[in-house]
């Protein structure tokens, strides 16, 4: 049963993550990285792990892809609006793709994977704030800054300052 | 009886219970439109629909002349009507997203559902077994979660049907609830803050909340929170004063504009079950659930009546002391739509961000260290 479902959900995370890349029309892709978003959320409920699925569809699908979604709106982008290669499609591709041989060669040359233990206690809410707020406390508190740095820099990027003589 | 239900396969029960409850709130979506009808009525002085009636049914006393009174036939009408009527679909539509975005609309409404406790009932050991479809530890979460997806539907409906208004109502919803998201989850926090007490193993559980609520409710020594979570769930289900996705004065139908017969019908299906599932999270959350009263648990209660023993008599009894409470909040939502005016869009968002969120803030720093004075008081 659980075998079958993992099948299922991921083949359509995978499936639905390439279409994102491939799909012309950027509501489309949207879409698709939606459904991808809950295909993931799937697999964390199968490895019981109901609290990050949730809050994965809480903020990214809940948010993020909804906010995705009114940009692409607001920009029009139509298809075939867009150069399909640039310059800098060749580089990035290249560099992705030396990235993905990088962790395939590392994966299967280097890595030592340890033997999954038989059995784990299902993490309760308790696990998880535990971890949070001794062990990965720094990397939380990092991530809230960098959060905050990047929204600072979006309102000074967007917002247009003006004199006050100008704003009349 | 019962031991006919438990030799049914786990899976056969659990779409059985499911069936069951999408066969309640289904028709209740229809319900709502009529006693929305009523209300506006009643607060306009004028009768409301009170003529339709079959004539065979006119000839059954005292039932038929109370049902017409009261507008069920107008109701079933208008049911009739949506199913049956052409359903046209413009050219101009984005055919695959335009049939897709009323069926997104009710997916939402009808997964919350199972995570709402709705009822609960005494074991024969005397413990309170909760009436719920999946009693998840992470409750609230899932709620959340879910029922964020809702604004695909607006989102979807406004941009398939390629017209300027419906376009512009579908921008206005996902501004407006994402942003009112953040001061709702906000507010529920100091709730979660008092019922996980320090030892326990933590839980985001419906159910322990009303467990928590056996005493004082939550609403009582909470209010601020609970006038939050209940505006931000004004906002969340697109109801006046906050519809600015639909806002029939300026954006014509806002989202809807270009759809007709059913398709339209789910998009108010599917509005009227996020009110039922946001009044009844609400109860849940801020007035004691199925506990007739402050200080008065559903335990005592099973006491004074005998009820213990009888899981299906006590279980409807608290489903209807559930029901009522939501119900109020029903009718809360229809009294508020015909007593408060629109907002503009940038008093919306000015209310959402500079008002409502501080405040969330402020409240949830405020009740974090009341929590932390009060609870080794309570727990020794």
């Amino acid at each position: 049963m659980s075998d079958t479902l993992f099948l299922i959900l991921s083949v359509l995370t995978v499936a639905m993550a390439l279409l994102v890349v491939l799909n012309k029309n950027a509501v489309n892709a949207a879409m698709c990285l939606l459904l991808s978003l809950a295909g993931l959320a799937g697999l964390f409920v199968l490895l019981d792990a109901p609290l990050l699925a949730f809050v994965l569809i809480l903020v990214y699908a809940g948010a993020v892809v909804a906010l995705f979604l009114f940009i692409i709106m607001l920009l029009d982008t139509t298809p075939g609006s867009f150069k399909p290669f640039k310059p800098l499609t060749i580089a990035a591709a290249v560099l992705g793709a030396a990235l993905l041989g990088l962790g395939i060669w590392s994966l299967f040359g280097r890595a030592v994977l340890p033997d999954a233990p038989a059995s784990v206690p299902v993490p309760t809410m308790k696990h998880h704030a535990e971890m949070l707020f001794t062990t990965y406390l720094l990397p939380v508190q990092v991530v809230g800054f960098l959060l905050l740095i990047a929204m600072l820099g979006v309102i000074v990027l967007s917002k247009k300052y003006t004199a006050p003589e100008d704003a009349k | 009886m019962i031991e006919f239900w438990n030799s049914l396969h786990p899976l056969l029960q659990a779409v059985i219970k499911g069936l069951a409850v999408i066969g309640v709130m289904f028709p209740f979506g229809g319900a709502c439109s009529l006693i929305e009808r009523k209300i506006s009525a009643a607060m306009q002085g004028r009768p409301g629909p009170n003529r339709a009636i079959p004539f065979w049914f006119a000839w059954v006393p005292v039932i038929g002349p109370f049902l017409q009174r009261l507008g069920v036939f107008h109701l079933m009408a208008d049911g009739g009507k949506m199913f049956f009527k052409e359903d046209p679909v413009p050219g101009h539509v984005n055919k695959f997203y335009f049939y897709l975005a009323p069926v997104v609309g009710m997916i939402p409404a009808l997964t919350t559902v199972t995570v709402v406790p709705f009822g609960a009932y005494l074991n024969e050991a005397g413990q309170l077994v909760p009436l719920v479809l999946a009693n998840l530890d992470v409750g609230i979460l899932a709620v959340f979660a879910v029922s964020s997806l809702g604004v695909y539907s607006l989102i979807l409906a406004g941009w398939s049907s390629n017209s300027k208004y419906p376009f512009l109502g579908g921008i206005r919803a996902s501004a407006q609830l994402i942003s009112y998201e953040l001061s709702m989850t906000l507010s529920v926090l100091p709730v979660f803050l008092w019922v996980n007490a320090p030892g326990g193993e933590g839980t985001l559980s419906l159910f322990h909340v009303v467990g928590a609520q056996d005493g004082a409710w939550f609403g009582l020594w909470m209010p601020l929170c609970a006038i939050i979570f209940l505006v931000a769930l004004f906002a969340e289900t697109n109801r006046l004063p906050f519809d600015m996705a639909e806002g029939e004065a300026d954006l014509v139908g806002g989202f809807h504009t270009e759809y007709g017969a059913m398709k339209w019908g789910l998009f108010f299906v599917a509005e009227y079950s996020h009110m039922l599932i946001g009044s009844g999270v609400f109860v849940l959350l801020f007035l004691g659930g199925w506990n007739p009263l402050p200080w008065v648990p559903l335990s005592d209660v099973a006491a004074w009546l005998h009820l213990a023993d009888q899981p299906l008599l006590l279980g409807l009894l608290s489903i209807g002391i559930f029901l009522g409470k939501t119900l109020f909040f029903i009718f809360l939502f229809m009294w508020v739509r015909w007593t408060v005016p629109r907002f503009r869009y940038d008093q919306v968002m000015k209310l959402g961000w500079q008002k409502l969120l501080p405040l969330a803030l402020g409240n949830l720093i405020f009740y974090a260290i009341l929590i932390a004075w009060l609870q080794p008081k309570f727990s020794h």
